[in-house]
């Protein structure tokens, strides 16, 4: 490879990156919420695909992308709320709920979306950031929506609040000792099921960026999986919100290594290359789950960890 | 309508053993309705507003439901498991239908094949060339339009109305289907610009709108000026080209309403000329070819009216491979060199010649690799 592939590989990787990562954060980001709390809600997938068809809803009947945006988060809220409800009753098993919620919330994104697959919705304008470069594709790299800064902003204040805040202990403590929250007079469900649909909120967002930004439509195969493997994230980000913004934005340039390298002309193997991001994850899945300290960040309530 | 309800309801209550039983009162009610209807069943693979290959077909069936006693039954996202073969069963039993057609590739064997040994008396069609008279029933038969005809004026179009020359494919799979429609666009443009060449990504999936955008980046990324697509639902493609400012050539159905400023034309399938004709030829008692192929010579595909990327000398060379076509004017002029230099057509050959349709490489002149 010429040092000008190399450059153009990397500009796509790094385009790649901030493009593709937004959906994963915002999801990743809400399964923390969740998890910390002491849930797994796998049915975020759900969460995205339902927020992804109402954004672009909302935004084709307002002509307001933004209204579409806080659509989706509604959504989302919603589906939380019913996965939060159900998980409280007794003897429910959150994954097997989970897995019911993510086919519920695809099957009626499905069914009410279908009059908006034909339809062009406005969309979220991004911010020409690369404006002072003259390389196009440079450019177009830096051409970043405001809410892959939203979820950095996000994942911060997150990581802060956890943190520092009484609110952040509260869910912490939920989350690794039901006993000690009962203790302080916390309300275990109570904390469990807004955590839930504050983990559905955002997740429904990410369902708003890539109906309405990238790639920037509505049909039935816009998802493929990814908040599921968003789910995962979490995992090898150890329920961390800033590690959940580094293992996003792996993913995403990951996932624009197999177009880049075959538009370089290295087309041979593209399969492999294409399967990049999952390879990526099998290896930091065992490589995390190897060391002690994955298995120390977990939170103490949760159904696979018990 | 009250007769079909009755028998409905008795087939459904009747259990396995009664099926012969609950069948009578069917034998009877039919001969009075099949005077004024043809009922006419279609499963899909996909969703039927996809911007591609599904809504190519149903589009065709709208216009059919617009012929006087013609009943279209339709089902769509079925996949191509025994859902599929549950689907036509219950379009036969159910509904009536006479003709049933299955879309996707995967549907033929061997769903459709042991339904057409089930239900002699019903006409199965397979939208691909898969029939073969000495191993399947004769109430089986395949139809398909050979759409690379439609790219290779994609290509003429499309080299005439690009600055550099360079034209993007974003691909699905490397299968001989999608391998002749990358090497028609190569043909087409060399045909009016021998220094044209077509870049192709392949993306390994049908439908993965997030790599396909991802795809289309890269090219224009790599200098392409004008993109184009064999992927299920290009929408994502051509709305992502648009965006980056450049022109766009469209696959399956008509993408022009995604691209204002930069769609020059787009290959589509025309099934309704196979449709309308299976149609008229159930209603006038006619049995129905098994095999049905065609292109540009007898009216099976079409390229999209031009949108505003087409340029007049692009627009006035497409419309002269258009009537060329119609000729029978061979796409492909041998001896023809794949992208590794080796021979892999040795004359020219007719459009249809089946030599053609086992394509498994790349022509000189396309950049990328099928492995």
């Amino acid at each position: 490879m010429s040092p000008d592939e190399i450059l153009t590989v990397l500009i796509a990787m790094l385009g790649g990156a901030i493009r593709v990562s937004t959906p994963f954060m915002f999801v990743a980001l809400g399964e923390t919420i969740t998890e910390k709390s002491g849930r797994i809600n796998l049915g975020l997938e759900g969460n995205l695909v339902l927020g992804a068809m109402l954004a672009y809803a909302i935004s084709y009947h307002t002509g307001q992308p933004w209204l579409g945006v806080l659509a989706a988060g509604g959504a989302g809220m919603f589906l939380g709320l019913l996965h939060g409800l159900i998980c409280s009753l007794p003897r429910v098993n959150d994954i097997a709920v989970g897995i019911a919620m993510m086919s519920f919330g695809i099957g009626i994104a499905f069914f009410f979306g279908k009059p908006y697959i034909q339809p062009s919705a406005p969309r979220l304008e991004g911010l020409p950031l690369g404006t002072w470069s003259d390389n196009p594709a440079l450019r177009q790299a830096l051409e970043i929506n405001p809410l892959f800064f939203v979820g950095i902003v996000v994942a911060i204040f997150l990581w802060w609040g956890l943190a520092n805040t009484r609110t952040g202990l509260i869910v912490r403590m939920t989350g690794d000792s039901e006993a000690s929250a009962r203790a302080l007079g916390v309300n275990p469900i109570r904390v469990r099921v807004l955590a839930t649909v504050a983990g559905g909120f955002l997740a429904g967002v990410g369902g708003a960026f890539l109906s309405l930004s990238y790639p920037g439509s509505w049909n039935e195969g816009l998802s493929s999986g990814q908040g599921l493997m968003a789910v995962a994230l979490v995992i090898f980000a150890r329920w961390n919100p800033l590690r959940c913004i580094a293992a996003a934005l792996l993913f995403g340039a990951a996932g624009a290594i197999g177009p880049a390298l075959q538009s370089v002309g290295i087309s041979q193997g593209y399969y492999f290359f294409n399967a990049a991001p999952y390879i990526l994850t099998l290896f930091i899945m065992i490589a995390s789950a190897r060391s002690g300290a994955a298995s120390q960040a977990a939170p103490g309530e949760l159904s696979i960890v018990k | 309508m009250t007769v079909t309800r009755l028998s409905r309801r008795s087939l459904l209550k009747s259990g396995a053993a009664g099926l012969a039983t609950a069948a009578l009162p069917f034998g009877l009610s039919r001969p009075a309705m099949a005077q004024e209807a043809l009922t006419l069943g279609v499963v899909y693979v996909g969703p039927r507003d996809d911007f591609g290959w599904n809504q190519a077909h149903a589009v065709a069936m709208e216009i059919l439901k617009s012929v006087p006693n013609v009943t279209v039954i339709e089902e769509e996202n079925v996949p191509e498991t025994d859902a599929c073969a549950k689907s036509m069963e219950s379009m036969i039993n159910l509904d009536g239908a006479k003709l049933v057609l299955g879309t996707s590739f995967g549907y033929f064997d061997p769903f459709m094949i042991d339904l057409a040994t089930k239900y002699p008396d019903i006409q199965f069609r397979h939208a691909a060339p898969l029939w073969n008279k000495d191993k399947h029933p004769a109430n089986l038969g395949g139809y398909f339009c050979y759409l690379n005809q439609a790219h290779y004026v994609d290509g003429v179009a499309a080299a005439l109305s690009s600055a550099s020359g360079k034209i993007g494919f974003v691909a699905a799979k490397p299968i001989p289907t999608v391998l002749s429609n990358i090497n028609s666009v190569l043909l087409g443009a060399r045909s009016v610009r021998p220094d044209a060449t077509v870049q192709v990504i392949f993306t390994g999936e049908w439908s993965m709108p997030v790599r396909e955008a991802e795809a289309t980046n890269a090219l224009v990324d790599a200098g392409c000026d004008v993109i184009t697509c064999h992927v299920d639902g290009p929408k994502v493609v051509i709305e992502t080209a648009e965006g980056r400012g450049v022109k766009t050539c469209g696959h399956n159905a008509s993408q022009a309403p995604l691209a204002p400023k930069g769609f020059i034309t787009g290959a589509e399938y025309k099934w309704e000329t196979i449709y309308t004709m299976y149609a008229d030829m159930l209603a006038k008692g006619e049995a129905l070819p098994n095999v049905v192929v065609g292109g540009y010579h007898n009216d099976m595909v079409r390229n999209t009216p031009y949108g505003a990327g087409a340029t007049p000398e692009a627009i006035a060379a497409a419309d002269a491979a258009i009537e060329g076509l119609k000729a029978g004017k061979p796409i492909y002029v041998g001896p023809l060199k794949d992208n590794a230099g080796n021979v892999v057509i040795d004359k020219t050959y007719d459009n249809y010649d089946p030599f053609l349709d086992g394509m498994g490489y790349l022509l000189e002149g396309v950049i990328g690799s099928i492995t």
